[in-house]
């Protein structure tokens, strides 16, 4: 693996592999994740997916990419940190399994610096049909976010606990800010974006560093380049005073269960395994109790927010039971502060997490996302220096840091007819 | 074990029947550190009566899934917790025709693939631990049951077909489950988790040897007997044109779909998937010109899919997402495949559809999961999916006109329909 610098704020992360059968390549434009902006950051990648000056509508893209032997190229938008990541990621076939032998690299890359430098654009704007279509989409793709009941109990739980702070902001924003977008905001927003954020891209491939440098060079020559807007320290979260209790109510059959706690320990390595312990696998205390013990669910896990330093809790239950898995599930996280383990649970959660970090180079898919997340919080570690980290965690250092794991939000989903 | 090489698609793949008649297949990763194993029975949740010593069973539906948890029981407690210690992360999954079980590591893999075989052959419940799960598959029920995605395609197999098993739901209900005891599970792992009827697949950086010595210690010397079953005779029609059903959603949500005619087992197996894929790819794919005219006038959005399935006797193809318009979306799709067939595809257009496709299908290779699950059908339906390139080179416009043909007309479309719910 290696990082290098090809233009002001453009990083390249090369991770050479000759095992896939594709090459992946992913240019992110990282920026703060802000109310203001987060919907307009979406909205963006979305129409620029629409088309561009040599190919200006979906027709001419899905032409141009099934003649490279159906590359994809995906617009995508995550979450990292209090970062907001927001570009596309293409995936096309390696050259050596072309029937014609093909260099396939250099056209996909092209095309790849065309949809972030050259737009279809007319009177200086996005097309406007675009503009409103991908508006209507984004609305509804925030709206849907109810449909699945698991995801949108996770994320209301986020943010009612960090109501205030960047990290409770979804990716996508939301519909009232989506819908007060304009087309001229959205072309400088556009411009901003380019010129001013910092752009990280990774290559996974058979290809040698100096051709990937080379076609991105190329595929990117128009791009902008001002003074880097700089990303802000993470905020800490604020623990309140006494946890707060939060129900809706909707037409469903299950309830979902939200908690979440504030970590106040530093120690991520001892976090992780602390997590792991208790909610991470399907081994936990979670699993073991709250589901093979009591049959009080199907899933309860629990979530390590390493940049932030929160934990949080999901499950689904009958409405009448949420005291009681509450009630274990507090038990559970007291049992791993205390040390209650048997030997087989630590062993276990630590070969989880190294088996994790070692498989993660078997999957282009996961390495991206996995540096992407690094770059995005400023970290360099690679996953065989944190499965190194994870080794050396003696358990008192696990229970110390878990320790510090305090109730800081519940968030319950139930059904309109249910009893309170 | 034999080996077989595919030129075109960079990999070898090692085969052998055991006397027991279990399949093995393995497929040597020397550059990976993942080492993957599947090991899957032919029994899913379509099977639910079926022949044993000479007598038809009646089982409850969701029992092949049922089974699947409590599979993992064993006399010295849970298999997943010794698996975890070695770093393996174990699950399984029920489909309509298979029950896998898998895990992959990174370590003490002939250990790890001990556990698993022995694990998965060997039953070990009791009335307890029966009793105890119903309160976990409950739930999960109650999860699929919330779950708009799963409520419509559920519903789209219920409309297609009146008779057959496909229409059972894998996880059964609350109130099939309940029916469930330790005698009948024992049963069915009788019937159906002998050598015979089971295929193990490793995919990763392992001697194809070793795992075959390792199945021939593990599992039992004899195979057993083929179990008869009964999946219902489907008429040709279709047994509902539509299925309407209100939920807590943002967007009204469809499934349009057509019943296909079955396929015998065998290379037509794969040969008709692949050109089910095709005929999806170029009737409503991204590139396709019906699929850019409704999403541009606002009638689809980037949920909007589809794809062809094949089960035992079943055969449909369905497309759908979120629309506000369901009716006007499933109208279209009839309409453009009655065009394609009067008119054809334009060559060009056909072609790139191809290359595309061909594509895709490389990309499924990288995921070992997906290596193992296509190997494994391939076994149970007769054909080698790694073939796939000879078939392709084989295609023409006319094979895919004459699928649409047989398969995508009015009479076989049925419309699934999940609209919000009134505040």
């Amino acid at each position: 693996m290696t990082r290098t610098q090809l233009a002001g704020g453009v990083f390249l992360t090369h991770l050479p592999a000759k095992k896939f059968k594709t090459n992946l390549l992913s240019a992110q434009f990282v920026v703060p994740l802000r109310w203001e902006t987060a919907s307009a950051n979406a909205l963006l990648a979305a129409i620029l997916r629409r088309g561009t000056a040599s190919c200006p509508d979906m027709g001419a893209l899905a032409a141009r990419l099934d003649q490279l032997y159906g590359a994809r190229i995906d617009y995508t938008v995550r979450k990292k940190g209090e970062a907001q990541c927001v570009g596309f990621v293409a995936s096309l076939i390696d050259d050596c399994f072309a029937p014609g032998s093909e260099r396939l690299l250099e056209p996909a890359a092209a095309l790849l610096g065309e949809l972030i430098c050259r737009p279809v654009t007319r009177d200086g704007l996005f097309l406007e049909e675009y503009f409103e279509s991908e508006k209507t989409n984004l609305i509804d793709a925030i709206r849907s976010i109810l449909n699945d009941k698991r995801s949108y109990a996770d994320s209301r739980l986020l943010q009612e606990m960090c109501t205030g702070e960047p990290y409770g902001v979804p990716r996508l924003g939301n519909e009232q800010i989506t819908a007060a977008l304009h087309p001229q905001l959205l072309f400088e927003a556009y411009r901003d974006l380019i010129s001013t954020s910092r752009l990280e891209i990774f290559y996974s491939g058979s290809a040698e560093r100096s051709r990937v440098e080379d076609a991105l060079r190329a595929a990117l020559e128009g791009l902008p380049r001002k003074d880097l807007v700089p990303l802000p320290e993470l905020a800490p979260h604020a623990l309140p005073e006494e946890p707060r209790f939060i129900t809706e109510r909707l037409d469903v059959t299950q309830g979902k269960l939200g908690m979440g706690f504030s970590c106040g320990s530093d120690d991520a390595a001892a976090m992780l395994l602390g997590n792991t312990l208790f909610g991470g696998s399907s081994n936990s205390k979670l699993f073991l109790n709250v589901r093979e013990k009591l049959s009080l669910c199907y899933y309860a896990s629990s979530l390590f927010h390493r940049q932030k330093g929160l934990i949080t809790v999901s499950s689904g239950i009958e409405f009448e039971n949420y005291q009681k898995a509450c009630g274990e599930i507090l038990t559970q996280l007291e049992a791993v502060q205390k040390g209650e383990l048997e030997a087989w649970e630590l062993e276990a959660a630590r070969s989880t997490l190294l088996n994790a970090y070692a498989s993660m180079g078997d999957s282009q898919g996961k390495l991206e996302n996995f540096f992407l997340g690094q770059a995005a919080t400023g970290r360099d570690e690679t996953p065989e220096m944190l499965a190194e980290q994870i080794r050396a965690v003696a358990p008192e250092r696990i229970f110390e840091a878990m320790s510090t794991v305090k109730l800081d939000t519940v968030y319950f989903l139930q059904g309109k007819e249910a009893e309170a | 074990m034999k080996p077989v090489h595919y030129e075109r698609l960079g990999e070898t793949i090692y085969r052998e029947t055991l006397p027991n008649g279990l399949k093995i297949c393995v497929i040597p990763k020397p550059d990976h550190a993942k080492k993957y194993a599947f090991f899957a029975t032919r029994y899913g949740g379509m099977d639910i009566r079926f022949q044993l010593n000479g007598r038809w069973l009646d089982t409850p539906a969701g029992i092949a899934h049922y089974l699947e948890h409590k599979m993992f029981d064993t006399k010295e407690g849970n298999a997943l917790q010794r698996l975890a210690k070695n770093g393996a992360e174990p699950n399984a999954f029920t489909s309509n025709a298979m029950t896998g079980y898998y895990f992959d590591s990174t370590s003490h893999f002939d250990e790890n693939l001990e556990i698993l075989l022995s694990f998965v052959s060997v039953p070990y419940f009791t009335g307890e631990s029966v009793a105890k799960e119903q309160g976990i598959i409950a739930q999960e029920i109650r999860m699929i049951e919330d779950n708009p995605d799963w409520q419509i395609y559920a519903r789209m197999l219920r409309a297609l077909y009146s008779v057959s098993t496909a229409r059972t739901s894998i996880a059964g209900t609350v109130e099939s489950i309940s029916r469930i005891t330790a005698e009948t599970l024992y049963d069915c792992h009788k019937a159906f988790y002998t050598p015979s009827n089971m295929i193990l697949t490793v995919v990763g950086n392992v001697d194809p040897v070793k795992v075959s010595d390792l199945a021939r210690r593990i599992l039992p010397k004899e195979g057993g007997p083929v179990i008869p079953r009964d999946y219902g005779s489907e008429p040709e029609a279709v047994g509902a044109k539509e299925a309407r059903m209100a939920m807590e959603v943002s967007s009204p949500q469809f499934l349009a779909g057509w019943k296909c005619r079955p396929v015998p087992e065998g290379e037509e197996r794969l040969r008709r998937l692949i050109l089910g894929s095709l005929a999806c790819d170029l009737l409503f794919g991204e590139s396709s010109p019906l699929y850019q005219r409704l999403y541009s006038q606002g009638l689809v959005n980037s949920s909007f899919g589809g794809d062809f399935e094949q089960m035992p006797g079943v055969a449909f193809l369905y497309a759908g997402g979120e629309s506000k318009e369901p009716h006007t979306v499933a109208n279209e799709l009839q309409k453009e495949a009655d065009r394609l067939i009067r008119e054809g595809f334009d060559e060009d257009y056909f072609q790139r559809a191809l290359r595309s496709s061909f594509g895709s299908s490389l990309r499924g290779l990288n995921s070992f999961e997906n290596i193992a699950v296509s190997l494994t059908e391939g076994c149970f339906g007769g054909f080698d999916p790694f073939r796939f390139p000879q078939i392709f080179d084989a295609v023409t416009q006319e094979d895919i006109l004459n699928f649409l043909r047989d398969n995508m007309t009015a009479d076989r479309a049925v419309l699934s329909e999940i609209v919000p719910k009134e505040a």
